[in-house]
């Protein structure tokens, strides 16, 4: 069965002009277009690229959302099974509309996509977790390589074939780490890489330092007299029973626990749900994970003007980041929604 | 070391090895278990490989060993003397049998071993012959005092397990050398020297390890010769997460120790073991690391291997360690495993240093498995849902559990006796 296909350019590949026109609006020509051509071709008869749309690179990255919608609708009308956008190489703004369009073509739609680019385009860091982006150079004089890897890869896709290694297929790394068998055992690979180190031969660490984000600190609460102080933990202390069952590790959610009329956390009433220390003080006194008799003590000193009336709680241990981001996020959110100014954040 | 292989374990009237079976005596077993008053109650229960069984949850698994000469012991300092020499001597060891610690949960940190289907793959305890002690805790005890008694049985049984190969002729003879770092090093001179650091958690119930009996919360980093280990001088508190646990039979039967044994005096030469606690505050984790760091100084280590114990905040001490190592031209190279999330898609460490140029991973902890249901568990299947790894719902109608392999015994063991790893795509 041939394929239709839907195929995303900017106004470059799309033939409509250079940078002076990179702020039309997007058109849909029917067929393939230029580099287009070329694509359908080397698929040999898999694919049919129906519909081509070309858009100017400063109306994409300044209507990113409206342009969007616009291609999922296209590839919807086109009752398209695949999407492919660019190559986009090393064009930045070309690149992010590449990069977000085949993302939400994928996510909504559920169809195959794929798409190319240089490493450091910043299309890369939006969606290569989400799918297949094929590595090319930073200019167009990498287009043969380009696509004859969109192509391999691409059949691979549509096939629903087994995907190897990135160096093997030529995509670039997604940042997503598999569990594999090794021929030999952990501590023998830490022996070989030991000496291959020692002896100044090369060798390939099994995990490269991952990436931290860095969080800038809130600016400073300008008068405490006046602030709404919350207090809130990851050290998983729950009501008895843990009602919303939160997890030991890795925790799947967080939740939000009344504090109004509450002096302090009695032991009996609250317990511990964190499965990464010794929960036996904290269940004989909550407060001392969680102080909330300590932050009544400073209300009753009026030194803020009142408690936040409920308590963000999670479980801190080893959770995913990803996580711990979009709870962090959510808690965030939850909290400026009901005006807190400022809060106190135990960890474990 | 006289290796004592056996092949099958079957319930008897008395404990013996006999024709490549250990028999044991239930009665003998639960005599000795119920010598502390802390325990109301055992069933001793046997899983073979390949039988449809499901043991959860565990809290620490060991190898029975023994010493030949009667005026030295295992376990040294634990339920023994102290008058001993460890880790010079003829140790024996009853090789394919297990003794696991279950019973009533103690807390979440305890794990589940499966001996046959999907779940089998991931841990070496699929593939012994495992004696359960399932334990029953006297009533209105603390958490501690149900953690320490169940420990302490498991190292008795052990010990009196593996006393039985003193009778039995069949064995395997392997020898390790035990040396003071002069003769290493003038015996090969030429060889890089290399220290292996150890580190074991010292933070409360279930993160605890103890050295020669004592709580390594109270200790400095301690030096040891490799072969000590082999004589059960640490012994697992039955710390952290299932998956990463070093359980006491891990600690037994370091495969770093022995792969760098199986090296030196070839390509390398090796001088010794630090045994390293792993604390909460940073005072104490410097401390520790710069002492640690002393200790390979002393012995004038080109090379090191750091396992890490446990993950998140032994990852501080990881990194500080191999800082202060690389910056003073030791070498260095980490084995740990990762929590990249159920996708992957996490970073798997929570601390990092550009010196951690060479890193070991055994694995994302957060892979998600369903294990088929088993004809028979043995312990209490219900805590499948509480343990690390688990989840409320995880356990379905049918016995079929959905969870992560971080519930799974030593599935991404941090000293490397498994072979998984991750890779990145």
């Amino acid at each position: 069965m041939i394929i239709r296909t839907v195929h995303y350019v900017n106004q470059f590949f799309g033939r409509i002009g250079g940078e002076e026109k990179a702020g039309i609006p997007p058109l849909v020509l029917d067929g393939p277009v230029g580099v287009g051509v070329q694509i359908e071709e080397e698929f040999k008869g898999r694919i049919r690229i129906v519909k081509t749309i070309v858009c100017g690179d400063n109306h994409a990255a300044e209507n990113i959302e409206s342009v969007s919608s616009f291609v999922l609708d296209e590839i919807r009308s086109a009752d398209a099974g695949f999407f492919i956008a660019g190559p986009s190489f090393g064009a930045g703004r070309y690149g992010t509309a590449c990069a977000l369009f085949c993302r939400e073509a994928s996510k909504s739609l559920r169809i195959p996509v794929i798409t190319a680019m240089h490493p450091v385009s910043p299309g890369v860091d939006l969606a290569k977790r989400d799918l297949y982006i094929v590595e090319t150079a930073d200019s167009a004089r990498d287009m043969k390589n380009a696509l004859s890897k969109i192509v391999a890869l691409g059949t691979k896709i549509l096939d629903g074939s087994p995907i190897g290694l990135p160096a093997e297929e030529g995509y670039i790394p997604r940042g997503i780490r598999i569990n594999v068998r090794e021929k030999e055992r952990g501590s023998k690979r830490a022996v070989g890489m030991l000496l291959a180190k020692i002896k100044g031969e090369p060798f390939t660490t099994e995990l490269p330092m991952p990436f931290f984000d860095h969080v800038p600190p809130a600016p400073a609460i300008e008068n405490l007299k006046t602030a709404v102080i919350a207090i809130g933990t990851e050290g998983g202390i729950v009501p008895k029973g843990n009602p919303d069952r939160i997890e030991a590790h890795n925790a799947s959610k967080w939740r939000s626990y009344r504090l109004s009329g509450i002096d302090r956390l009695a032991g009996g009433e609250y317990e511990v749900a964190h499965g990464g220390y010794d929960p036996v003080a904290a269940n004989e006194d909550p407060n001392r994970v969680l102080p909330l008799d300590a932050a009544r003590a400073c209300q009753k000193e009026s030194e803020f003007a009142s408690l936040y009336d409920s308590y963000p709680v999670t479980v801190g241990n080893v959770t995913a980041v990803r996580s711990a981001e979009k709870y962090g996020r959510e808690i965030g959110e939850m909290l400026k929604k009901d005006g807190v100014d400022g809060i106190v954040l135990t960890s474990t | 070391m006289r290796r004592v292989p056996i092949r099958d374990v079957q319930f008897a009237e008395r404990s013996e090895v006999r024709g490549g079976t250990l028999f044991v005596s239930e009665r003998e077993l639960r005599e000795s278990v119920l010598e502390d008053r802390f325990i109301k109650d055992v069933a001793v229960k046997i899983a073979r490989p390949g039988e449809s069984k499901r043991i959860v949850p565990i809290k620490d698994i060991l190898e029975p060993r023994a010493k030949l000469d009667p005026e030295q012991d295992v376990f040294p300092g634990v339920v023994s003397e102290v008058n001993y020499a460890p880790g010079t001597g003829t140790t024996l060891v009853l090789d394919g049998v297990c003794v696991m610690t279950s019973g009533s949960l103690v807390n979440f940190q305890e794990g589940l071993v499966d001996m046959t289907g999907p779940g089998a793959v991931f841990s070496i305890f699929s593939k012994k012959n495992n004696i359960v002690l399932v334990i029953e805790p006297a009533e209105n005890i603390t958490r501690h005092d149900h953690e320490r008694a169940v420990r302490l049985a498991g190292v008795r049984i052990a010990r009196y397990l593996g006393a039985l190969a003193r009778a039995v002729p069949e064995y395997e003879e392997i020898a390790y050398p035990v040396g003071d770092p002069v003769e290493l090093a003038s015996t090969f001179p030429k060889l890089p020297r290399i220290v292996y650091v150890c580190q074991t958690i010292a933070q409360g119930l279930l993160h605890d390890n103890y050295y020669y009996g004592v709580n390594a919360q109270g200790c400095l980093p301690l030096l040891m010769h490799p072969t000590e280990f082999m004589d059960g001088a640490v012994v697992s508190g039955n710390c952290a997460a299932p998956c990463h646990k070093h359980t006491t039979y891990h600690l037994q039967n370091n495969p770093i120790v022995e792969d760098l044994f199986e090296e030196h005096g070839k390509t390398l030469n090796f001088m010794g073991v630090i045994a390293m606690p792993v604390r909460t505050a940073f005072a104490e984790k410097e401390r520790i690391c710069r002492q640690a760091f002393k200790l390979a100084r002393m012995l004038c280590a080109e090379g090191a291997i750091i396992s890490e114990d446990g993950g998140g905040n032994p990852e501080a001490d990881l990194m500080f360690t191999t800082r202060l190592f690389e910056k003073n031209g030791i070498k260095t190279v980490l084995v740990t495993d990762e929590y990249a999330g159920s996708d992957g898609a996490s970073p798997g460490l929570a601390d990092i240093t550009p010196e951690a140029d060479a890193v070991v991973t055994n694995g994302n902890g957060n892979q998600r498995v369903v294990l088929p249901p088993m004809d028979e568990t043995i312990g209490r299947l219900e805590t499948v849902e509480r343990i690390t790894g688990g989840h409320a719902g995880g356990l379905n109608s049918d016995g079929s559990v959905d969870m992560e392999i971080a519930g799974i015994m030593g599935s991404t063991n941090e000293l490397g006796i498994e072979n998984l790893r991750t890779i990145a795509i």
